[in-house]
């Protein structure tokens, strides 16, 4: 299983590199409708979504995962405030350094000192938010999604 | 139509190599590949999600998947802001964001994006909304870069 999860990770990981999503210029920049706009990220997200789809075909027919004793995936259905909230504060950070958890991660590889500050930066501000929400935490864990 | 420095067709191929990631994480072990709440899970952030010691496999496997394709193509373009307080501010505002709206690009927008989750599709036009009007006030305020 932990092999298993290594490999999911290191061709994630690799996945980022070659589609330029390691690069927080290019991201920036598709984030920049009104200047000098690029549509990679467009594609990857094309191209993720694809094989993903045919997995939850797959899911909806299995009774189990194949290394792992059951599905635990999201049931919630909840649009709330948390939801809207939090999606767009995270917007915000990934326009402010072009950055989401993901690349941030993989550049911990290809550019250690600049990830790292970011990384530790996210591992603060996740540690504020649960600090923040303890009382509400158990709501967070029926709605946890990653 | 497609500028000249997008990067289409690499695109397309990393894409698919990160749905197939997550495709593995879903079949083979049951998980969403959350980028956000895995790496929560392994800093014990998060008291749900998978074992400590997948979320922790998962995530170490980001950074080594990356340097063995630097290793067998050459060095990977990694343009980062120069300023390190938009580091640190974006970073800050990506955990809290990301722990209270329950994930980011990747739980959102590739798992659940794929599986038409109505919560997974709001958070994906609220965060590329987000980001979409940051980068256009930053520019217009002259913190580009």
């Amino acid at each position: 299983m932990a092999i298993l999860a290594l490999g999911s990770g290191a061709l994630f990981g690799a996945g980022l590199a070659i589609s330029g999503m390691a690069d927080p210029t290019r991201v920036r920049d598709f984030l920049d409708l009104f200047g000098r706009w690029d549509p990679t990220l467009a594609f990857v997200m094309a191209g993720a979504i694809l094989p993903m789809a045919i997995a939850w075909q797959i899911q909806r027919r299995l009774l189990s995962p194949l290394a792992s004793s059951e599905f635990n995936v999201p049931s919630t259905a909840k649009i709330d405030g948390k939801l809207v909230s939090g999606s767009l504060l995270f917007g915000v950070g990934w326009g402010i350094a072009g950055l989401c958890p993901g690349p941030a991660i993989a550049g911990l590889a290809l550019r250690p000192s600049e990830a790292l500050i970011f990384v530790v930066a996210m591992i603060v501000g996740m540690m504020v938010y649960r600090s923040l929400s303890r009382p509400a935490f158990v709501e967070t864990l029926a709605t946890e999604k990653g | 139509m497609i500028p000249d420095y997008a990067m289409p067709v690499q695109g397309l191929i990393g894409g698919l190599m990160i749905g197939v990631a997550a495709a593995v994480m879903l079949l083979g072990l049951g998980r969403i590949a959350g980028v956000s709440g895995l790496l929560a899970r392994m800093m014990r952030i998060s008291d749900s999600g998978p074992p400590l010691v997948l979320a922790g496999m998962f995530t170490v496997g980001l950074p080594l998947g990356a340097f063995i394709v630097s290793l067998l193509s050459g060095p990977v373009e990694t343009r980062y802001p120069e300023s390190a307080v938009i580091l640190i501010v974006g970073g800050l505002v990506v955990g809290f964001g990301t722990r209270l709206g329950s994930g980011c690009t990747s739980g959102h927008g590739v798992c659940g994006l794929s599986r038409l989750s109505k919560r997974s599709v709001v958070a994906t036009l609220c965060f590329m909304g987000a980001g979409f009007a940051t980068v256009a006030i930053m520019n217009g305020l002259g913190l580009g870069w």
